[in-house]
Order: structure tokens, then C-alpha cells, then sequence
């Protein structure tokens, strides 16, 4: 496998040079990050060239990076109120800004070679535009009709040039993308029956949040030796 | 006379042969359907997210439950992302025991499919065949982990604990005589191995049993040869994985081409297909059942004869086992912290795919060296078959849409996750 993905890697150097940029530390798999407006040229070439050959796109993932890296607790000592009162909640950040962070939200393709037994996976960050948007590669590989639908209704992503990009998971009439981060675990809405009025409505949620177990990031130095090896290499 | 037009008909969400709840729009002319719009999603939970908001072992049990009908197959995909990210190795007896509970699901899977998908078209005795056997592999999960579907048996670093000495019996009963307890019992007596072995030497019998009724059948082959046929090309273009492209001719079993835990070491054959339609794919799976007993009969074998330790040695990651923790000191730490914070991951990122029964099953985890995964994504073979489903059924018989739905192998525990 290892000898195969080096030899894949040296070819895609080769052949892509600056466009597309190796990432380090992801379990001596292939990850590479590229542009977005290099999107289609590298994907065509990496579908139709006899040298790369990956004829199927196994998945098409949003990625939300908004709270990459932070950790929720940083209380030291302990109070009666349970773990909640550690975690601030997170204020809501209003998707109306003109600007997203470049690096908020991604698209990791990954790519299966049948003929030449590998994988690659591939990186595009949608840049600040707000909506977020990337072209589409429905008919490079034509798997990623439902898999860009998904990331469009989970995460507002909009590809371009997709031919029917509809909400697919989500309820009719939802509201939202749920799986960015600043989109409430239990949601906005609840839905209930109404019996006077004979239908089911939706009305705000009246859950509180709650943390079970908070998010720590701990420096465990049995890791850091080895991230250091990645970082180098 | 009026010229007929096409109109649109819905069918499911609430349909028995919607293989829970599928809703399809049908655009048809006559009986012939012009195209299918598929909605999925509502039976979503939000699993991935689910899982980014607990510590790693506790989303194990959301596993289960995406594909309910090969349990632990979805937690081996889980498992196998967080060992990657880890960098642990598995104990090897660990990795026989998740290779023969994996080939158990794949029969337990491949019997539920053969069953609903003999019942959606014709054929209501493959149903309780199929479901006489899988009661038994039903067992087996209860005999090892306590539940008989969402097992929660794999975790990172191993399995949960060995296999149990003694197979649960069947109790007294004044539905059934003596006789017929005793001979339901008769296989019981043993340990889990020995009733597995019994399974494997009586199963190949019942696989001819399905095929006397079905194979050659010609009802059966009027329902299925040249229905939704799917050329390897356009197989590997709409991400086809598993037996639905196997059906098609092309040999790709992630078992063989990118062996995980111990598959390298068993003899096994992968079938293929030739012609890409249902028929073929019903012969695919059909064999698969087959292989799939060699390999568990192979993994009881092996496990007979090499006993050793199921969970890896590492108390930050497996938590220490009882009666070291009552004495311990060292050991109640361990045990307080992984059972209340969890473990933190290093930063990285991981895809781990297995062969699943239904095709490729992928779990792709980004973690910011947190003690939760920053990103958890599911890639269900379901989802991909489904997405083609507007092509397979186009210009077929309304009643073919049933075998295709069928022959896709959908479960939509995974399809809407």
C-alpha cells in the first residue's frame, strides 16, 4: 500500500506541481490540498490520465472548520453545576456576513483507482464567499449528484453546475444547514401535534443545552514525537 | 380516443416493499416508468453529528444502528478509523473474532436480503427460511455481547471481552415437549465455537435449499434476468461498491485488494458477475453466503487453538478490567478518566473503508487532537446505489421498480444516517 501511494505521490508531483500541496500527519494516507478553481482541470486530469486512473469517487464530505483546535474546558476546579458551566457557549455567528473566515469550510473529495488499487483524497477550501461555493463535479464523476446534495443541505455549500442541487436529508421546508458548527445540536424547531388546530406545527425548541462531557485537548507526549516526524517530513 | 400522457405517482414512504421508508416519485407513462425521484432522509438522525459531540467509544452504539441489519460490520468501519488515527494494533485474536463476527453479519445481512426481496416479488417461503437461520447467527450475537442486534461489541483496541464458554439454552417450556427441547438444545451444549461449527457444517444444506427454490425458478428468473441491468462502467461512474459491482464484472473486494485485519490469511473466493442485472447479483450474494461460512469455519478453527488476550494492553485507550480497578489505585485513575473524559486523539485525519455486506462502507474522522472527533463522516453503499435508482429503473415495469429496490439492498438506517 505505502509503496503504491509513494509512487502515486511522486506521479501527481510530477505532473501537478505547485497545484496541488501534500498534507502531512493523516495515517500514511494521501491527502492533498488544492484550489477550488483547480478543481475540474485536476479532476478531469486525475479520471482520464492512465498515470492516476481513479475512475470512482467514493465520497464527496463539507467540512465546517469553525472550531478547529478549541477546546471547551478550561475550568480547574469543580462546582456542583455539572460540566455546562465549564463550556461557554458558543455565540451564534450570523451566516448574513459578507465574509466567511477562507478556511471556515472545505470539500474533501475521495477517489478510489480500481485499476491501480489506490486512494486519494483531495482538498478544497470554498474560499470567503458567502454563500460558500465550488464548482461541481457531477460530470467528471457522476456518484457526486447525491453526495454534493448532501453537503449542500448539511452545510449551505453550493456547487456550480450541478444539475439538481435540492435538499436531500433535511425535512421539506427546513431551515438551515445542521451540521455547521454554529447550528444548535438539538436543533431550532420542535415539532408537535396540535390538536385544536388538527396539524402538526413547529414551534422553537424548549430544550436547553447541555454538555455531557466537555471537549479537552490534552498535549500527550506520546503524540508529539511522532507529529514532529510528520511535520518534518 | 385520449392520448395517454405520463403522470406522476408517489410510492412509500409507507410501503412494505420500500424497505422501510423510501418515498419515491414515479414518473409513468402507461406502466412504464420515465424516471424516479428518490426522497430519502426521513429516518435521518444525524448520526455524524451525534457523534462529534461525544467522547469516540460512545458513539459505538450509533453504529449499530445505522445499518441495522449488519451491525457490527459498521462498528469494524468505526473502530478500524480510530485505530488508524491511534496508530494501535489489534491483538490478533482480536482480529479473528472480528473477522468471523463480520462474515456472521454478511450471512446475517445477505439472509434478510435474500427474504424481503424474495417476499417484494413473489417468493414468501425464502422469508422464513432465510429467518430460521438467522435466528441462529441472532444467538451468536447474544451469546457474545448480550443483545441480539446493536452488539456494541468492537471497540478501539480490540472486542469488548472473549467469547463466552456456554451458549445460552433454551428454557422449559409448555409450548414444546422434551423431545423438541432437547433437540433444539441439541447444539447448545458446547461453547459459542462449538455452535458456530455446528452452523457452518449445516448452512452450505440450507444455501442449496434457497437455491432449489429460487435458481433455476422460472418466475424468479422472469422477475429478475435483464432487470436493472448496470454495465461495470457505468457501475464504477455512479460509485457502485460491494456486490453491486461485482454483479456488473468488475472483481473488486476490498477484502482482498486492500486486506484489513487477518482476511489475508483465509482462503476465500470472490464471485462475480457477468451480465449486471438482479439475477446476477442474487447469484453474487448467494455465494458470498458460501464464502463467507468457509471463512467463519476457518476463524473457528483458529480460534480454537490460539487463546490470548482480545483488547489491546494500553490502559489510556481499554479501560482495566474489574478486579485490577478494586485494587488498584493506578487502575480507578484509568478507569475514572476514560469513562469520563475518553481518550484524546491525535490531530490527524483517517478514512477506513471495509467491505461491508452492502458494498464499501467508509468512515472518514478528522480529529483535532481532542477526546472527540472533530468530524465524523459515514459513507453508506446504500447511499450511492440509491442515488442510481432513476437510472436502473427507467424504461421498466412499475413492478420492477420493487426489484430493483430489492436487488440495491437498501437499509435506510444507512442511507439517511
Amino acid at each position: 500500500m505505502t509503496r503504491r501511494n509513494e509512487t502515486l505521490a511522486a506521479r501527481i508531483d510530477a505532473r501537478f506541481g505547485e497545484q496541488l500541496e501534500r498534507i502531512a500527519s493523516t495515517c500514511g494516507e494521501l491527502t492533498y490540498e488544492l484550489d477550488k478553481d483547480d478543481l475540474i482541470q485536476v479532476a478531469t486530469a486525475l479520471r482520464n490520465e492512465a498515470d492516476f486512473g481513479f475512475e470512482m469517487l467514493v465520497d464527496v464530505c463539507g467540512v465546517d472548520y469553525l472550531h478547529y483546535g478549541i477546546d471547551e474546558w478550561t475550568t480547574n476546579s469543580a462546582t456542583e453545576t455539572g460540566f455546562s458551566r465549564g463550556v461557554e457557549q458558543q455565540p451564534v455567528i450570523l451566516d448574513e456576513a459578507d465574509e466567511f473566515d477562507p478556511r471556515r469550510f472545505a470539500v474533501v473529495y475521495h477517489l478510489l483507482s480500481i485499476q491501480n488499487n489506490v486512494r486519494l483524497r483531495l482538498r478544497a477550501y470554498t474560499g470567503t464567499s458567502n454563500p460558500p461555493i465550488v464548482r461541481s463535479v457531477v460530470d467528471i464523476w457522476n456518484s457526486a449528484n447525491w453526495f454534493e446534495r448532501e453537503v449542500f443541505d448539511l452545510y449551505g455549500i453550493l456547487f456550480d453546475g450541478h444539475p439538481d442541487l435540492r435538499r436531500i436529508l433535511t425535512d421539506y421546508g427546513f431551515i438551515g444547514h445542521p451540521f455547521r458548527k454554529d447550528f444548535p445540536i438539538m436543533g431550532n424547531v420542535e415539532v408537535s401535534y396540535d390538536a385544536e388546530e388538527g396539524r402538526v406545527v413547529y414551534k422553537p425548541v424548549t430544550i436547553e443545552p447541555r454538555t455531557l462531557v466537555p471537549k479537552v485537548i490534552r498535549d500527550d507526549n506520546r503524540y508529539s514525537a511522532d507529529l514532529k516526524e510528520h511535520s518534518d517530513g | 380516443m385520449a392520448e395517454i400522457q405520463s403522470y406522476t405517482i408517489n410510492f412509500g414512504p409507507q410501503h412494505p416493499a420500500a424497505h422501510g421508508v423510501l418515498r419515491l416519485i414515479l414518473e409513468i407513462e402507461g406502466e412504464t416508468i420515465r424516471k424516479a425521484d428518490p426522497h430519502i432522509g426521513l429516518l435521518h438522525r444525524a448520526t455524524e453529528k451525534l457523534a462529534e459531540t461525544k467522547p469516540y467509544n460512545q458513539s459505538i452504539g450509533y453504529m449499530d444502528r445505522l445499518d441495522y441489519v449488519s451491525m457490527m460490520c459498521n462498528e469494524h468501519g468505526y473502530v478500524m478509523a480510530i485505530e488508524n488515527l491511534l496508530g494501535i494494533e489489534v491483538p490478533v485474536r482480536a482480529q479473528y473474532i472480528r473477522v468471523m463476527f463480520d462474515e456472521i453479519t454478511r450471512i446475517l445481512n445477505h439472509l434478510m436480503w435474500l427474504g424481503a426481496h424474495g417476499l417484494d416479488i413473489g417468493a414468501m417461503t425464502m422469508f422464513l427460511y432465510c429467518f430460521r437461520e438467522r435466528e441462529d447467527l441472532m444467538d451468536c450475537y447474544e451469546a457474545v455481547s448480550g443483545t441480539r442486534m446493536h452488539a456494541t461489541y468492537y471497540r478501539p483496541g480490540g472486542v469488548y471481552r472473549d467469547l463466552p464458554d456456554t451458549m445460552p439454552k433454551y428454557s422449559d417450556s409448555k409450548f414444546r415437549s422434551k423431545k423438541q427441547l432437547d433437540r433444539m438444545n441439541l447444539a447448545r451444549e458446547g461453547t459459542l465455537l462449538d455452535f458456530i461449527e455446528d452452523f457452518t457444517n449445516r448452512f452450505p444444506g440450507c444455501v442449496d435449499e434457497y437455491e432449489t427454490l429460487l435458481t433455476d425458478n422460472r418466475i424468479w428468473k422472469q422477475r429478475t434476468v435483464n432487470i436493472g441491468v448496470v454495465s461495470p462502467d457505468r457501475a464504477m461512474q455512479l460509485g457502485f461498491t460491494g456486490p453491486m459491482l461485482r454483479g456488473s464484472g468488475v472483481e473488486w473486494d476490498l477484502r482482498k485488494k486492500q486486506p484489513y485485519d487477518v482476511y489475508d490469511r483465509l482462503d476465500f473466493d470472490i464471485p462475480v458477475g457477468v451480465n449486471g442485472d438482479c439475477y446476477d447479483r442474487y447469484l453474487v450474494r448467494v455465494e458470498e453466503m458460501r464464502q463467507s461460512n468457509r471463512i467463519v469455519k476457518q476463524c473457528v478453527d483458529w480460534l480454537r487453538d490460539n487463546p490470548g488476550p482480545v483488547m489491546l494492553d494500553d490502559r489510556k485507550i481499554a479501560p482495566p478490567n474489574r478486579i485490577e480497578m478494586k485494587d488498584d489505585m493506578e487502575s480507578l485513575i484509568h478507569h475514572f478518566k476514560l469513562f469520563t473524559e475518553g481518550y484524546c486523539v491525535p490531530e490527524g485525519e483517517s478514512y477506513a473503508a471495509i467491505e461491508h455486506p452492502k458494498g464499501e462502507f467508509g468512515v472518514y474522522i478528522i480529529s483535532d487532537g481532542a477526546n472527540k472527533p472533530y468530524r465524523v463522516k459515514i459513507r453508506a453503499a446504500g447511499f450511492a446505489h440509491l442515488s442510481a435508482m432513476s437510472e436502473m429503473v427507467e424504461g421498466h415495469m412499475l413492478a420492477d421498480v420493487v426489484a430493483v429496490i430489492g436487488t440495491q439492498d437498501i437499509v435506510f438506517g444507512e442511507v439517511d444516517r
